[in-house]
């Protein structure tokens, strides 16, 4: 079934590489269409209330100010009813309608647009605009747990309710000779990506185009056709790059209306580019979560009872359940399990999945409670975690797919060197540094979604290969280049993977770690159906089998010969549980006078099923442990409850690693396919690369110091402070 | 509606967040006086820029523009990214003179009479080559997958250029040091040291 031989399991360097090195690549604020006028945004400057008064006369009257649109100006727009909620939507609520009345529901709202001749003009003129509000004095801008309230049974329906139980685990809790019980906190956190949301948007006569920073091309063009009441065939989206966004472009926010609108207001092509501290307001984030964990276990080392209970903070105007407790209540065999999940409405904009969305989130909760069980049992961090390994998942009583997670933790804590750690904490030194080694399971569900794809040959003897998925940076291009050149028997250089197109092969959201196993066997069915055309046309011609693919076509007298392919859902996946696995290792050196951390290295060991190619998959595996030391060490969205706003908006001041923060990192993949997810043998990598990192640096900084940091991130002043 | 009377309805329509601490005075600071400002409108002017060996000359520019907004939007030289526009992810690195310069920084008015080098141009030695012919660097990066994303890459590449340059890349620590102006969300910066090591000993070497 998958070839012995061809270009899969190899790593060839990224086919779009040179375009990426030579600046040719071209992001969505790059596309110039003749006439392009610039917008800025204007934005809320209050948490909660109403516009009394909105005054642009000054603007208008900047130079090259060609429109000035506020709710008071912007025609009325249709937003038609969704036929279905899109999989990228939250479980409830309504999204934003922009310009629709003057109601603020958060503080950098956006509530008008410029638009003028360059950009800085735009940006001039929008900061001339005053505002007069009527504040709400009350304004639900303080986390504050009290007020949570159940997830809805919108959430239950997507497996996020409010509450699961298996057996009675607070009985058994209270019950149990060995007990943790503590509460984590995980801050609110910005996806950050390097490129900033931009939308290029042209309409020619009832026709649109767009040139959007999106996730899923698809979803984008039925969004904003539902927002302006016009047929999706009439808009067309277009990104054939994206600049990183690990979940902030799935789904199609309201600037992307306000440039189509400005656009349609304006009659010209209008780019509106969000500004580095409007991406804290205007795309979604990672939710804040507070955690409580009881975990009790016997006095060898048994679960017996398993408690995750999670609040999050969602907006007032939409419900964002995240999965934070699906991997928390699959990880480990115990008889008695109970997950509670509440919801926190503020003033905010709406959070969004973000790399290992909730995943990540429950994992740093239950990761670190499960090293302080080791700690109270006296026993080895992978000792217990192997004790506890779940043959089934437990949660939804299915068999995995495939599981390789003793497999990881085997060969992960190898190639750490794992057996050097003395089990004590503050008991190993490099000169005047405490050393501490940690480490934490990582897991992330692995699904597949339907997918087609094209696939076409030319009489050049080249092939195009077509699917409207996307590729923010894991590699889409460069797989599915290997995908289809390993089922065309083509060489490498003679096939082009293109994507990022409406008017491709419908394809869903490049996101939850579904890309490679969704897309690739739709290009896999793409290719092979071209073959048969190929055969038939031998026949027909009665073309021996050893003359080349161009020389049929030109026998044939063919221009082009085309095929399409899908590939749908398997049902057995329903019988199965998929996920992908991985354990993560870590070596921390803590300054004992300053509290700094240096990571001085991280190993990863990955059950993703088939690799593909492992020299990309090493760069999303590291760079997810980046992100991860990120999370443990440095993130943290600092908030201004008094205004419900972002006191760090920018990437100065909201840290992310640099280079200086990142030395020796590692990943490694244990071997293995998964046959019932598809054909393939891949299962997700993508979100699997931050899970599980955070809590092994947080356990690690715990065997360096014996301070246990709970709140995340861990910064010196917690270290200090507790010692 | 004058701006006495503006600042009196800002004032009193913000006071009633405002905590009890705070003072009214602290308020004036979140609304700028409109009159003052609309009287700040900047001048535009023409004038030429050296990129890449070329003299580019720009229509009628509000003289505020940056050397960034200038190379994308006026020349569409958009090999040069824009990631935060406020000098923090060096995202917009050009060299002007062979120095390393964050364009977001910079006005674009201010770059006459300079060499400045973008990536688009950096194939080309001296000119000379085509854009076909790629820098070591640009080679490494292939080589060792130093992008995922790809959008920190141009800035990556020309800071790493002049780290090469300025005799800053002799250990892994110091590239690490000297190139902690880049920042990579993907979190490629081991295969951006290594390809920027490589290519520091090659040099050294020839």
């Amino acid at each position: 079934m998958i070839e012995a031989h061809g270009t899969i399991g190899s790593s060839v360097p990224r086919v779009d590489g040179r375009d990426k090195v030579t600046g040719r690549a071209k992001y969505a604020a790059e596309f110039a269409p003749e006439g392009l006028a610039y917008a800025a945004l204007i934005e809320s400057t209050i948490a909660a209330g109403a516009i009394r008064r909105i005054e642009t006369a000054s603007a208008k009257r900047a130079p090259g100010v060609l429109l000035v649109l506020t709710h008071e100006n912007a025609p009325k727009l249709p937003y038609l009813p969704a036929k279905e909620r899109p999989a990228v939507e939250p479980v409830a609520g309504e999204a934003l309608r922009v310009l629709q009345d003057a109601r603020i529901l958060f503080n950098g709202q956006p509530i008008g647009v410029v638009v003028a001749r360059t950009q800085s003009q735009a940006e001039y003129a929008a900061s001339l605009v005053r505002v007069e509000y009527d504040v709400d004095t009350n304004p639900l801008t303080r986390f504050d747990p009290a007020n949570a309230k159940p997830a809805s049974a919108a959430a239950e329906k997507k497996g996020r309710g409010p509450e699961s139980r298996q057996g009675d685990a607070d009985g058994a809790f209270a019950a149990a000779a060995h007990r943790v019980d503590q509460t984590y906190v995980q801050p609110r956190e910005h996806h950050s990506a390097m490129e900033p949301h931009a939308t290029v948007a042209q309409w020619q006569g009832d026709k649109l185009t767009l040139w959007d920073k999106t996730q899923w091309v698809y979803n984008d063009a039925d969004e904003i056709a539902r927002v302006f009441g016009i047929p999706s065939e009439s808009v067309h989206v277009i990104n054939p790059y994206i600049g990183g966004a690990f979940g902030s472009a799935l789904r199609t926010w309201p600037h992307v209306t306000l440039a189509a609108l400005a656009a349609r207001q304006s009659g010209r092509a209008v780019r509106l580019e969000l500004s580095r501290r409007q991406l804290f307001y205007s795309i979604g984030f990672r939710p804040r979560a507070e955690q409580r964990v009881q975990l009790g276990a016997d006095a060898d080392g048994h679960l017996q009872a398993l408690i995750q209970e999670a609040v999050a903070q969602t907006s007032t105007y939409e419900e964002f359940a995240d999965a934070t407790l699906d991997v928390p209540a699959s990880t480990y065999a115990s008889a008695n399990r109970r997950t509670k999940y509440s919801l926190l409405p503020m003033n905010t904009n709406t959070p969004t999945p973000m790399r290992g969305p909730g995943h990540a989130t429950g994992l740093i909760a239950q990761e670190i409670a499960m090293d302080e069980l080791a700690v109270e049992l006296g026993l080895d961090p992978i000792e217990l975690r192997l004790r506890n390994f779940a043959e089934r998942n437990p949660r939804k009583d299915l068999p995995w797919s495939s599981n390789g997670l003793r497999a990881c933790y085997r060969a992960g804590a190898e190639r750490f060197g794992w057996d050097k750690r003395s089990p004590q904490p503050r008991s190993m030194r490099s000169g005047r540094h405490l050393v501490g080694m940690g480490m934490a399971t990582a897991m992330n569900p692995a699904p597949r979604y339907p997918s087609s794809a094209s696939a076409t040959l030319f009489a050049d003897g080249t092939a195009v290969v077509r699917s409207a998925t996307s590729d923010m940076g894991p590699g889409t291009y460069t797989a599915m280049t290997q995908i289809a050149a390993d089922a065309l028997g083509m060489p490498l250089a003679k096939v082009r993977f293109e994507l990022g197109d409406s008017r491709m092969p419908i394809a869903k959201e490049h996101g939850g770690s579904t890309t490679t196993a969704s897309i690739g066997p739709a290009v896999r069915a793409a290719c092979a159906a071209l073959l048969e055309k190929l055969h038939t046309v031998r026949t027909q011609f009665q073309l021996p089998q050893a003359e080349t693919n161009d020389v049929v076509l030109r026998h044939a007298g063919l221009e082009i010969l085309e095929a399409q392919g899908k590939a749908e859902s398997a049902e057995e996946q329903k019988q199965y549980s998929t996920y992908s696995f991985g354990a993560v290792f870590a070596e921390v050196h803590v300054d004992p006078d300053f509290g700094t951390v240096r990571v001085a290295r991280i190993v990863g060991a990955y059950d993703a099923g088939r690799i593909i190619n492992p020299r990309l998959a090493h760069s999303q595996c590291i760079g997810g442990m980046v992100q991860g030391i990120g999370m443990a060490l440095l993130e943290e969205t600092a908030w201004d409850e008094r205004f419900g706003r972002v006191v760090n908006a920018n990437i100065a001041e909201y840290l992310i690693p640099v280079s200086a923060d990142v030395i020796d990192l590692d990943a490694v993949f244990v071997p293995g396919e998964d046959t019932v997810l598809s054909s393939l043998g891949s299962k997700g990598l993508a979100e699997l690369g931050l899970c599980g990192v955070a809590p092994a640096l947080v356990n690690a900084v715990w065997h360096a110091t014996k301070v246990r940091v709970r709140h995340l991130p861990v910064t010196p002043d917690k270290l200090l402070l507790a010692t | 509606m004058n701006r006495r009377n503006f600042l009196a309805t800002a004032l009193a329509a913000g006071s009633a967040m405002l905590t009890p601490e705070s003072s009214a005075g602290e308020m004036s600071h979140f609304e700028p006086p409109t009159a003052a400002r609309e009287a700040d409108a900047v001048q535009t002017m023409t004038f030429a820029l050296t990129i890449n060996g070329a003299e580019h000359q720009l229509p009628e520019t509000p003289v505020n523009t940056t050397l960034l907004d200038c190379l994308r939007d006026s020349l569409h030289l958009t090999g040069t990214k824009k990631g935060c526009g406020l000098g923090q992810c060096g995202a917009c690195t050009v060299l002007v003179d062979g120095r390393r310069v964050k364009s977001c920084l910079c006005l674009a008015v201010m770059q006459q009479g300079k060499q400045i080098t973008t990536i688009e141009g950096l194939g080309r030695p001296e000119g000379l080559g085509t854009p076909e012919e790629l820098h070591p660097l640009q080679a490494a990066f292939i080589e060792h997958d130093a992008f995922q994303c790809g959008y920190c890459t141009s800035g990556q590449i020309m800071s790493g250029v002049a780290c090469i340059h300025e005799g800053h890349a002799g250990s892994d620590d110091e590239v690490r040091e000297w190139m902690s102006g880049n920042l990579c969300r993907c979190g490629a910066y081991t295969n951006i040291v290594a390809a920027v090591r490589e290519v520091a000993r090659r040099s050294a070497s020839a």
